[in-house]
């Protein structure tokens, strides 16, 4: 096996998940998106660690694995929050950075 | 797994049913995920979103990674995908197709996707052109733990206070007072 | 892409070999000086638990911790100079290795390191053999991903210097504060974290590797930050502290990418001690890049903690806090942090800053401009610790510039000289307020040299050592900055590193300045009539009664201070001047200077020169004589022809004193004239310099815009002789609409939305990422 077939694949979960940021006003959906960001980075760190034979690689995975829960922990808790004052959680409408 | 690596043709650099199967899995997640991003239904979302973490972790298989891959199961499908179901029912988002993908944006973000692809695209395969992996033996769990609690005891202990910082935070952020 | 990670290669030097020699007979003082941090830690923990409970609320704890640091740090200095006469090099030198926690959480190696052979410097005969340079102890702390972690203490001149500095100034400061802040509603917590604070400070000053530094520098931030605010129920005191913790961040970042840099180009990606860094880095085995970027991000550290040009507009604006805090934190220690830290990883500026040999570069200049524009602003300033806080900018600036151009002893002296004096000011400064009840020299003050006389004599030996006048602490010191420029040519010269002559200009330009500006306010404060108190406008009896003088707890401190700005110079008399002994020379300079150390670049010293010491102080004579021509003189007798109290010459006078009378005095003097013209005549209507260096500080600088609105009006003062009031209007306005105009464009990429910045970002990364590949490609 190709190391690149593992690298493309994620690249291109990547760059979906990256779509799906930018394009989704549903906060729920922009996580789900992050998700799959990070699972495309997973891919690439397992597929090194089989490269090197390294364990290093999956320990990271599974670090990453660790933070992505807590991560989907707090941005719920935020977008419950952004429901719970505006009742709507569109991304479009949280605007209130504007210079 | 052992199927799998038994499949081996006697020639061990080329993993004809690995990749097979990868090909496979890889159509199903790229589909599965331009799914998750594009669909209007948002219950639909969460369960093409199923799909693409089940494809991660057939992945995680393929390159000899178990215990990673039961934990991608346990933690992602089991846990994160549950609690993307309960945000949805806690924040009533309606469940028909009221949702729809921001036109304006439409173009935009596409250009940035393709634009952010192609340049990892040119500087993956400029880079690791012909760099084959070589699977002998799945990664055995014992090894994992050691270095986790030898080497990396220290991020370990870094993660679990980060686990416990996100928990609190999470309460605090969500309660209602 | 593989030639991306060629050129990186540079970056990944390999691990540092050949450690210097060791010995194992160290004092024990010097071995266990972690005792002198750990003491007010200890106290900041009692105080917080136990402090509303004791008599005296807390603060007998923080002095007696802090003493007991005194005189800890006392023996160990006098131990270090045991240390460095007596030394005797182990007779095997070279074979034991240096040895970091080889075995175990609780391995602690105490070594001596010392000079390799032939690396004697430019000295002559006086260093033979190896030299002593410092005591290291050191244990694990933790290690992960197979790289350890230590914490230790690195106790050399230049820390023992320090830890007298610090421990001295922090106790008469919490001696002081008894009084200062009194009664206040939080007074134990203010007692807490003023030790914190000192067991930061020391920590930082003994850390014996950069990642320790960190922590250090973090926890000095943390403890700035809740000390200004320390009065945050007022707006303007939080908006301070908030403003000071935020400017600090943005050096912090060039503080992390710094450490980072070192650790993989000279630490090998295996330590980050600091000796054992700046060894690599003398020995020339790490890669030129590797260094220039260290340095220049280091340099952003430097410039935020120690308030150089453009990250230095926090420092004012943290005059909010208790001035006891301003005088501990934010004159004498703190912001003395960013000095240190150059000091210590000197061979990282030396060498990526490529100061031998040259005639400029970004760390000299970064502090000529500080040291210039900080003392131009002072000038205009009406808040008797905004002077000094600017002030202190300056001399920060003197520093910066003598590490620039290579004059490391002369700027550590500074530090240790500025450090009694500038304390000495803001104390007395917080003498004054106490009594006035207001920091305002204009509104409330005048004339106190009748009210408190003691506090007005230390004010003015502070004032007289600040402004480099010949006996006192900062005439040596400041003296000492000049030579070390090697910019002076005639007479002989003086040699140095370089020719750093537009240095040395500035480094004069600012002695005028500064005795002028430290006149001014000798003047506004102390002399002419009283102006506060009486409250003549709305008629009504005194607020609070005439101005006392303060209590012992509030003078004693002062006296001492004043008492080392006078001697504190005699340290280090300059050699060959033959009017002193010679044991009686450059002995500061021979203890704290770890010169043929191996960890330490073969700087070059300036010799002395009577030309230059008698021109800077003729200059700097000039300065305070103009100001006090002008205030004591001619303010002072129109004052009494009206027999109102004057804090200038009322609007007219500059007409009538057209710029013809200053003659052909050079045109930077006559800059500098302007602004004491001006500034002074109803505060900045009037004064283009000073109003137009103050608007550039208040709007440009703080509004992140580039200085190129100063520049225009810099130069449009050139070309003017005369004051020509329209030109500059027309100049700031200009520069003004520009700036407003570059935002309009730009206001429209800030729609507020998250996802649009999420693009931009994802985008920006892509075309960074792509014009890499194809630089790197071509």
């Amino acid at each position: 096996m190709f190391l690149n077939q593992f690298l493309l694949l994620a690249a291109a979960l990547f760059c979906i998940g990256v779509y799906g940021v930018l394009v989704r006003k549903n906060g729920i959906l922009v996580l789900m998106s992050i998700e799959i960001i990070l699972n495309a980075v997973n891919i690439n760190l397992v597929a090194f660690g089989s490269l090197t034979d390294d364990v290093a690689g999956e320990v990271f995975a599974l670090f990453t694995i660790a933070v992505a829960a807590a991560e989907v922990g707090i941005g719920l808790a935020i977008v419950l929050l952004m429901y719970r004052n505006r009742r709507s959680i569109d991304f479009s409408e949280a605007d209130l950075l504007k210079g | 797994m052992t199927a799998l690596l038994a499949a081996i043709s006697p020639d061990a650099d080329i993993y004809v049913a690995q990749n097979v199967f990868f090909g496979l899995i890889a159509v199903v997640m790229l589909y599965s995920a331009y799914r998750v991003v594009t669909t209007i239904n948002i219950v639909h979302a969460a369960l093409w979103l199923v799909l693409v973490l089940a494809g991660v972790a057939a992945q995680f298989i393929l390159l000899g990674a178990e215990f990673v891959a039961v934990t991608q199961v346990l933690v992602y499908i089991g846990a994160v995908v549950v609690l993307f179901l309960f945000g949805i029912m806690l924040t009533r988002a309606s469940l028909g197709d009221d949702e729809t993908v921001r036109e304006e944006k439409h173009a935009m973000a596409a250009v940035v996707g393709v634009l952010l692809f192609s340049v990892m695209a040119l500087a993956l395969i400029d880079t690791w052109g012909d760099d084959r992996i070589v699977i002998d033996e799945p990664q055995r769990v014992q090894e994992v733990s050691d270095a986790i609690f030898s080497r990396y005891i220290i991020p370990f202990e870094a993660v679990s206070v980060l686990l416990l910082a996100a928990l609190i935070g999470a309460i605090v952020v969500a309660r209602k007072d | 892409m593989n030639s991306l990670l060629a050129s990186m290669a540079p970056l990944l030097a390999e691990a540092p070999t050949g450690p210097p020699s060791v010995t194992n007979d160290a004092n024990w003082f010097l071995e266990n000086a972690w005792l002198i941090p750990l003491l007010p830690a200890l106290s900041f923990v009692l105080i917080l638990f136990f402090g509303k409970r004791m008599p005296k609320k807390g603060a007998e704890i923080g002095i007696a911790a802090v003493g007991l640091a005194f005189v800890l740090a006392v023996i160990t200095g006098f131990a270090w100079i045991d240390h460095r006469d007596n030394f005797e090099p182990a007779g095997t030198g070279g074979e034991e290795a240096l040895v970091i926690g080889d075995d175990g959480l609780t391995s602690s190696d105490s070594l001596v390191l010392t000079a390799e052979d032939g690396g004697e410097g430019e000295k002559g005969g006086e260093e033979e053999g190896p030299v002593p340079v410092a005591v290291q102890s050191s244990t694990q702390w933790f290690q992960s991903g197979g790289i350890e972690f230590n914490v230790g203490i690195l106790v050399d001149g230049l820390a023992v210097m320090m830890l007298f500095v610090v421990t001295l100034i922090s106790l008469l400061v919490h001696v002081y504060s008894t009084d200062y802040v009194g009664g206040d509603r939080r007074y134990t917590h203010f007692f807490a974290f003023l030790s914190l604070f000192t067991a930061s400070m020391l920590f930082f000053v003994l850390s014996d590797n950069i990642l320790q530094m960190i922590v250090g520098w973090e926890l000095v931030g943390v403890c700035s930050f809740v000390l200004i605010g320390h009065w945050w129920e007022e707006k303007p005191n939080s908006d301070a502290a908030l403003k000071a913790f935020i400017t600090n961040r943005v050096g912090d970042v060039g503080l992390i990418v710094g450490v980072i840099t070192l650790f993989f180009a000279a630490g090998g990606g295996k330590t980050f001690d600091t000796l054992l860094i700046n060894n690599a880095i003398v020995r020339g085995e790490v890669g030129k890049t590797a260094l220039v970027v260290a340095a220049a991000a280091l340099m952003a550290a430097v410039m935020s903690k120690s308030g150089q040009f453009i990250l230095h507009t926090w420092l004012p604006d943290a005059m909010a806090g208790p001035t006891p805090v301003s005088a501990l934190i934010h004159a004498a220690t703190m912001v003395v942090a960013g000095i240190y830290m150059v000091a210590r990883l000197y061979p990282v500026f030396y060498e990526g800053m490529q100061i031998n040999g040259s005639s400029i570069n970004l760390l000299a200049t970064v502090g000529a401009i500080t040291l210039v524009f900080g003392g131009l602003l002072a000038f205009v300033q009406d808040d008797i610790k905004k002077v000094l806080a600017y002030s202190t900018i300056s001399q920060l600036g003197y520093m910066a510039m003598a590490l620039g151009v290579g004059a490391w002893t002369a700027a550590v002296f500074h530090l240790f000289t500025h450090a009694f004096f500038k304390a000495n000011l803001f104390l007395g400064s917080g003498s004054v307020a106490h009594s006035v009840h207001s920091f305002d020299m204009k509104k409330d003050m005048g004339g106190l040299r009748k009210f408190m006389p003691k506090t007005y004599i230390t004010f003015i030996i502070g004032s007289l050592a600040l402004a480099g006048v010949f006996p006192l602490a900062g005439f040596w010191s400041k003296d000492e900055i000049l030579v070390g420029t090697g910019g002076w040519n005639f007479f002989g010269g003086t040699g140095g590193n370089g020719a750093y002559t537009f240095h040395l200009t500035m480094g004069m330009i600012g002695a005028a300045l500064t005795a002028g500006y430290m006149t001014r306010c000798v003047y506004l404060t102390f002399h002419g009539e009283y102006r506060g108190g009486h409250a003549a406008d709305d008629g009504a009896e005194a607020h609070h009664g005439d101005p006392h003088e303060s209590g012992p707890r509030i003078l004693v401190p002062l006296y001492i201070l004043s008492g080392f700005a006078i001697l504190a110079g005699l340290l280090n008399m300059p050699k060959g001047l033959a009017l002193w002994p010679d044991s009686w020379e450059e002995r500061f300079g021979h203890y704290i200077e770890p010169l043929g150390a191996s960890y330490f670049p073969g700087i070059s010293h300036g010799t002395p020169s009577y030309s230059l010491a008698i021109v800077s102080s003729l200059i700097a004579f000039a300065g305070a004589g103009y100001a006090f021509y002008y205030y004591f003189v001619k303010v002072d007798r129109l004052a009494k022809k009206t027999g109102v109290s004057l804090t200038g010459m009322p609007n007219g006078v500059t007409t009538t004193n057209p710029v013809a009378r200053v003659g052909h005095k050079v045109l930077v003097e006559k800059y500098y004239l302007d602004h004491l013209y001006n500034g002074v005549i109803v505060a900045f209507t009037k004064g283009p310099l000073a109003r137009a260096a103050y608007w550039v500080n208040q709007n440009v600088i703080d509004g992140g815009v580039d200085a190129v609105g100063r520049a225009s009006v810099k130069s449009g003062r050139f070309v003017y002789d005369t004051i020509d009031q329209g030109v500059i209007e027309g100049v700031v306005n200009g520069s003004g609409k520009v700036s407003d105009a570059t935002g309009e464009e730009l206001r429209h990429l800030n729609s507020g939305k998250v996802q649009n910045y999420a693009a931009i970002m994802f985008a920006a990364a892509a075309l960074l990422a792509g014009s890499f590949i194809i630089l790197l490609a071509l």
